[in-house]
């Protein structure tokens, strides 16, 4: 933040905003990982706690949007002010919807234990996982650094996290017809690793929204594509 | 030496290398600045900075202050308004304005009114005059406090409502160009939405330049805002754009309150 308000509890309420999203992020980062590590280890107590956590991310949603408007109508905020606020605003829905993603993953680890899970599947959704989460990661610290260039190179690099989604697609889909007992096995991770995928997203928008607090203007418009599997089509292995 | 801004389109008033001094008191230096017509536009920035000095220069009240100077060149319909041959009287009933501080005449608020329509013959018959009156107080939002005494003096009217009066008497001659020096500074919130609709009315036929301390006000009812700071305009432009994402860091610091 630039100089002081001359009002310093106006400074101590923006403070507190960035504050609260500093932490939502940190317990959407916890609650991805997390739901990664039980998935991939099958372990129940972990997936119960990230279910569990989702609540806090619920509750810290429902304080910035009050703390927000309370601001707007007592201090009128305008320029940079106003944008950080209304993005504050926006990337608590971000950071919500990120843990839902994580909670809606813990959620699918007993499902998915039915069946054992090739080696590469796991590490596929893994790596999947770990890009992003640097993107959350990283998108957090372009918010706390206000850097509309850490944004930008933030929203490029989501492309990385789609085609990984695309091929996991059809691996998921190669193994479900190799042998239909692995179907629902293969269905809940198809979810799970669409969530991830979904999770990037999230980051891209936090990013977005970043750009356009730090600059006022909005990130040009050509934004890499969603993912591909609306294109894909199976094939039986033998092809 | 600055960059002139581009002429705007349909300009009312251009001016050029504006200097007004106050004895050795450099109060406004090299303002450039387009105003279009058909529009309002908002001068806003700290106490002191020259905007009230400013604004008068478009009417030459400054030639009535003692000691002050005015250089540089102001058109008004591409006309020089210091040209020698142009009357200050006639100027200021084209380009009427309400004062910071609330000053009606010591006479009645009928008066008051009807004082500018009178002097300028604008009126032909006593009822055409009535009818000028009650438009006026109605459009500045003073007629149903004041209708059953319009005789009384306006002196004796409460400071918001002598505001109002002056905002009447200063339409009541259907000026082209009205200047309004913080018209809302000591009204109530109702009596504000008042004059805002009426500025906004205004706007349909008339150039309305307004300085406001509010940044709300200014942008709720303005399309163009200029930023003074220490007697020059450090920035001008769209409204949207002024209180959105200023280019200037001492706007963007008037704006979200944060000057020292
Ligand atoms: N009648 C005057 N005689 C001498 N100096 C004056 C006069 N009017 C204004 N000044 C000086 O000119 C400068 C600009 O004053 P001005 O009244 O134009 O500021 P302003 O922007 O309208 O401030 P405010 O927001 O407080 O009304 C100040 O330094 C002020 O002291
Ligand atoms: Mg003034």
């Amino acid at each position: 933040m630039p100089v002081a308000h001359t009002v310093s509890a106006y400074d101590d309420e923006l403070r507190w905003l960035v504050r609260r999203l500093s932490e939502m992020g940190g317990i959407g980062e916890g609650m991805v990982a997390d739901s990664v590590q039980a998935l991939v280890n099958a372990d129940m107590a972990l997936a119960q706690r990230v279910i569990s956590e989702d609540l806090l991310l619920d509750v810290a949603e429902r304080e910035i949007y009050d703390r927000a408007v309370l601001i707007i109508a007592k201090r009128q905020p305008m320029a940079q002010d106003l944008r950080e606020i209304i993005g504050s605003i926006r990337i608590a829905s971000d950071l919500e919807r990120v843990g839902d993603l994580g909670k809606n993953i813990a959620k699918r680890v007993i499902a998915v234990h039915t069946m054992a899970q090739p080696k590469k599947l796991v590490r596929g959704l893994e790596h999947l996982a770990e890009l992003a989460l640097t993107q959350l990661k990283e998108v957090l610290d372009a918010f706390a650094t206000r850097s509309p260039e850490l944004a930008t190179s933030i929203r490029e690099r989501d492309e990385e996290i789609d085609a990984i989604y695309t091929s996991l697609f059809r691996e998921l889909l190669t193994y479900m017809m190799e042998d239909p007992r692995n179907i629902t096995a293969c269905t809940h991770l198809l979810f799970c690793a669409k969530n991830i995928e979904r999770i990037g997203d999230h980051a891209t928008n936090i990013a977005e929204t970043v750009y356009y607090v730090a600059t006022g203007d909005q990130m040009s418009s050509d934004r890499p594509k969603d993912d591909d599997t609306a294109n894909v089509i199976a094939t039986s292995p033998g092809d | 030496m600055t960059e002139l801004p581009l002429p705007v389109k349909a300009a009312k008033v251009n001016a050029r290398n504006v200097q007004v001094y106050y004895g050795q008191n450099h109060a406004i230096k090299d303002v450039n600045i387009d105003i279009p017509s058909e529009s309002v536009t908002a001068f806003i920035g700290p106490s002191g900075c020259g905007k009230s000095t400013f604004l008068r220069c478009l009417n030459r009240m400054n030639d009535t202050i003692v000691g002050c100077r005015v250089e540089g060149r102001i058109e008004i319909d591409g006309e020089d308004i210091y040209d020698r041959r142009v009357d200050p009287v006639q100027l200021r009933a084209k380009v009427g304005m309400v004062f910071q501080k609330p000053n009606p005449f010591p006479k009645s608020i009928y008066d008051n009114v009807a004082y500018g329509p009178k002097i300028h013959g604008l009126t032909r018959t006593k009822a055409e005059l009535d009818e000028v009156v009650e438009q006026s107080l109605h459009k500045a939002a003073l007629w149903n406090e004041v209708k059953d005494r319009l005789a009384a003096p306006g002196t004796g009217l409460s400071g918001g409502q002598q505001q109002r009066l002056c905002i009447a008497r200063a339409i009541a001659t259907s000026p082209e160009v009205l200047l309004m020096d913080e018209p809302c500074s000591a009204l109530d919130p109702i009596a504000t939405a008042q004059v805002e609709e009426l500025i906004s009315e205004l706007r349909n036929q008339y150039t309305v330049i307004i300085v406001t301390h509010s940044m709300q006000q200014a942008a709720r009812v303005s399309q163009r805002t200029a930023m003074f700071h220490m007697g020059i305009v450090v920035e001008e432009g769209p409204t949207d754009k002024m209180f959105t994402n200023p280019d200037d860091r001492r706007t963007q610091d008037y704006i979200t309150g944060r000057f020292g």
